[in-house]
């Protein structure tokens, strides 16, 4: 007999010991969620329907915090603690992840399955910037305009990866390097029903494409039949689009000079990286971790960014190109690089200021895997207990689609 | 910085369309410069070029709220920017009552209103100059950045207060906006306006206590003034409100986490008796009868602030809808008080009672009653905090007649349970009550400076959480970015 799944909700609580109490968070909601007596402020689970207008303007820190449950907080339980209720673990188990990466479940589930390869629970970088999550959303979206739309690989290739603007004027849209935003075909498919959102990786970094302008850029390939990137590819200068998001919690850049940051992506798993370089580059350019790419593609014309790359220097980002096609030359992938690099890779992994990222194509998880297990057996080092430790402690993050 | 070419309409974010409004534009151009000599003379000392790790609002909608960066502080964005407005909103209290709010200066009440404007605008670079060495001592970078939160936020409320004048009233305005970067903290001829704003701030502790106590007398009334019937004083003084919030915060955290360690380091030594001053003093940590002396001392002197226990200016400024009361759009009443009595303590015959009064003369005291309360619940958390660790001791806020320079008690001498004492009386117990010079030197003699990130010096506890989540050993302030 099937028992009654009961539903999860993310209940956004405030933390009693750290609140000072100073009626911020009243002032701001917009739907009058958030109350308090003599004692303390707290959350209308009924209400609140997570804006998250109240989180920045916050002094404390106290007012971001989340419970998975499957019954929401009262009012008077709340009225009546001094310390926040502990996660309730098995059902935190069920509900996904401590971190919250996004309210809605259609965008929920895209993340989990992208994180499939993490093989346990993702885990932001402790110096990343909070995040904004779920800042828009389908009922209420933000448009965006689009300010440019470009081929990135070389007009002999069948390959047409573009990488497209989008720009918000004067609504805030704070994204963070690793984010994802959300983007729904207009109209419905062939059942009648609303196009399912397709999750887009943000391919800028925070302050911008152009550095203060409030816009965003997206690396997007177009696919045979694919009816987002059709839609996105063909946008002109000037449309006008509906997005929703940022998305992702965890996926983030840690915001600390002296982590090391291995990438390694395909095609537009690029964009997250792009977006990291651009970080180190503008708002840390001396800084003492280092930055690898491992980067494969099948020629170099099909590689996004090959121009643009070719100039970052070496002292910026220490870059391994990988090229599975070239003709007259033996097929090379990224895991073939990673071998290759052995000894460095082993030595950082050593290192706990080291970060790992992997975004591209499920296929190239196994490879990459079992480079890193070989370059870690040379070293000594034991790649299956060091991985979950540095997923853990949000040093190893997987995107893979 | 190149002052010549700043573009103003971009350079100062705002949401009040300067870039149309070509004649305050004019006129913010024309004061900026000596903003930025005032800042560079009388600002942060020794921090001028550092990179520190800042909040900034770049729109008053919560997602413009708060953009975290590196950023020196010269360079911060002072902007201007006014909660948004509400077309509807009516004059909520006083003989206006219902009204339509005023969008303009209405042309009897522009001398009073200038006065407020100013007297509040005199506050604000007032706290920066009284805290401009304490860089140089700060307990661990975290609480320097805070620091520094707390000062160009200062620069922003002035900022904020100078558009009003320099939008509203004209060439009057203009020179008390002016006169605004001329006076200095604790100058002998050219003083700030209030008292409590020309006493020095010595030490990280005052630093903590003043944030909690006189910022917390800035809330009281920029919340009065956020009830004005001149819609734009109300909408800039709104906004500020959402800044002094982080005031309250480092006050009430700053003194939170020196209870928290001077009771840790007594658990740790075996020390049960809070007053074994000696032996606690000798653990490196403040204790606990220092720490009630202090707010003894910053309870009193900003209760001075509030002026007047009776005050036709009070009455004047509700009457004509300038100022209202804390909360004013909560409270049931007429809003107009016309007929209503408060009670207020007085000195009658040389006894402290509560007398009767005129509800509409004894605003002052009405304010200054909710600040008390206000104030009461922050102590019962340091209190929590105390009770926490073990340590059997509790914080008091001292009797409203307890050491008092403006208002019914000032002429008597009164204990912290507001007992009246002779005058040789008061010589011989006054130091267990205040800070004695001895208590200022064993404060000063733990103010060493420490900058390693992650590292708090011996008498103050680490924060519960980061600023913007940020981990222990974040580089709050790169000190030497230059």
């Amino acid at each position: 007999m099937n028992a009654p799944t009961q539903e999860l909700i993310k209940q956004h609580l405030i933390d009693p010991e750290i609140c000072i109490r100073c009626n911020t968070c009243e002032e701001t909601c917009p739907v009058d969620a958030v109350t308090h007596d003599g004692n303390n402020y707290v959350v209308d689970a009924s209400i609140c329907n997570h804006c998250m207008d109240c989180i920045s303007p916050c002094p404390t820190g106290s007012i971001d915090n989340w419970r998975v449950v499957a019954r929401p907080y009262s009012l008077d339980e709340q009225f009546s603690w001094s310390d926040l209720p502990a996660q309730d673990e098995a059902i935190a188990g069920a509900g996904g992840g401590a971190a919250v990466e996004a309210l809605e479940d259609d965008v929920s589930k895209l993340l989990e399955e992208a994180r499939k390869g993490l093989g346990g629970k993702p885990v932001a970088p402790h110096s990343a910037s909070k995040p904004t999550v779920n800042l828009y959303n389908r009922g209420k979206p933000a448009i965006a305009t689009v300010t440019g739309n470009y081929r990135l690989t070389d007009a002999t290739s069948d390959s047409d990866v573009r990488h497209i603007i989008l720009d918000f004027s004067q609504l805030p849209f704070p994204v963070l390097e690793g984010q994802s935003i959300g983007i729904a075909v207009p109209g419905v498919d062939a059942s009648g029903k609303p196009h399912h959102p397709r999750l887009y990786s943000v391919a800028s970094s925070r302050d911008g494409e152009k550095r203060n302008a409030n816009n965003l850029a997206l690396t997007v390939k177009r696919e045979d039949k694919g009816v987002c990137s059709n839609y996105l590819c063909d946008l002109p200068r000037g449309a006008k689009l509906e997005v929703t998001g940022p998305f992702g919690a965890t996926f983030l850049m840690p915001d600390d000079p002296a982590a090391n940051i291995i990438m390694i992506c395909t095609g537009t798993g690029s964009a997250p990286f792009r977006g990291f370089t651009e970080r180190r580059r503008r708002a840390m350019p001396d800084a003492a971790g280092r930055l690898l790419l491992f980067f494969g593609a099948r020629r170099p014309e099909e590689l996004p960014y090959f121009g643009p790359l070719q100039k970052v220097p070496e002292k910026l980002l220490g870059k391994y190109f990988c090229y599975s096609r070239v003709p007259n030359e033996p097929r090379v992938y990224v895991q073939d690089r990673i071998r290759a690099e052995a000894r460095q890779i082993a030595q950082l992994l050593s290192d706990s200021n080291t970060h790992v990222y992997i975004c591209g194509l499920k296929g190239m998880e196994g490879g990459v895997d079992e480079a890193f297990a070989d370059a870690c057996r040379a070293a000594s080092l034991d790649w299956t207990s060091l991985k979950p430790a540095m997923r853990e402690s949000g040093r190893y993050h997987v995107e893979t689609y | 910085m190149n002052i010549v070419n700043v573009d103003y309409s971009t350079k100062i974010p705002n949401n009040v369309n300067l870039s149309e409004d070509r004649q305050v534009l004019k006129a913010l151009e024309g004061w900026h410069p000596g903003y930025l000599d005032w800042w560079n003379d009388m600002g942060p000392e020794g921090f001028q070029d550092s990179l520190v790790y800042l909040r900034t609002a770049v729109s008053v909608d919560p997602k413009g709220w708060a953009k975290f960066d590196y950023v020196r502080m010269p360079e911060y964005r002072w902007g201007v920017l006014l909660a948004p407005q509400d077309e509807a909103r009516k004059v909520n209290f006083g003989q206006h009552l219902g009204e339509k709010a005023w969008q303009e200066v209405p042309g009897e009440y522009r001398a009073m209103l200038r006065r407020l404007v100013v007297v509040q605008g005199d506050t604000e670079p007032a706290s920066v100059e009284q805290q401009r060495y304490l860089g140089k001592t700060a307990p661990s970078l975290y609480d320097m950045r805070n620091l520094f939160q707390v000062n160009v936020e200062e620069g922003r409320h002035l900022w904020a207060m100078v558009y009003l004048l320099q939008k509203y009233f004209g060439r009057d305005g203009r020179e008390e906006a002016d006169d605004l970067l001329r006076r200095r903290s604790g100058d002998a001829d050219s003083p700030r306006m209030l008292g409590a704003f020309n006493e020095a701030t010595p030490d990280w502790l005052s630093f903590f206590m003043f944030t909690f106590f006189t910022d917390r007398d800035g809330k009281m009334q920029l919340e009065s003034l956020a009830q004005s019937g001149f819609d734009p004083l109300s909408r800039t003084c709104r906004f500020m409100l959402t800044e002094e919030a982080h005031h309250m915060f480092v006050g009430e955290t700053g003194v939170g986490r020196v209870l928290q360690r001077t009771c840790d380091a007594m658990k740790q030594a075996g020390i049960d008796d809070p007053y074994a001053i000696e032996k606690v003093r000798a653990l490196g940590v403040i204790d606990l009868p220092t720490m009630q002396k202090k707010m003894n001392l910053h309870y009193s002197l900003s209760l001075d602030l509030f002026g007047s226990e009776v005050s036709t200016n009070a009455a004047n400024f509700y009457n004509s809808g300038l100022k209202g009361r804390f909360q004013e759009t909560k409270i049931d009443d007429d809003h107009r008080l016309t007929n209503d009595i408060y009670k207020v303590l007085k000195l009658v015959d040389g006894k402290i009672a509560l007398v009767d009064e005129p509800a509409l003369t004894a605003l002052n005291m009405r304010l200054r009653d909710d600040y008390t309360l206000d104030c009461e619940k922050g102590v019962e958390r340091w209190n929590k905090i105390i009770e926490k660790t073990g340590v059997k001791f509790r914080l008091e806020l001292p009797h409203t007649a307890f050491h008092r320079q403006i208002g019914e008690f000032r002429d008597v001498d009164a204990t912290p349970k507001g007992v009246i004492v002779s005058a040789a009386e008061w010589a011989k117990v006054k130091s267990d009550y205040l800070p004695s010079a001895d208590d200022g030197d064993f404060i000063s003699s733990l103010m060493e400076p420490v900058s390693e990130p992650g590292k708090f010096a011996n008498w103050i506890a680490p924060p519960k959480m980061g600023i913007d989540n940020k981990p222990g050993d974040f580089e709050y302030v790169k000190i030497e970015a230059a």
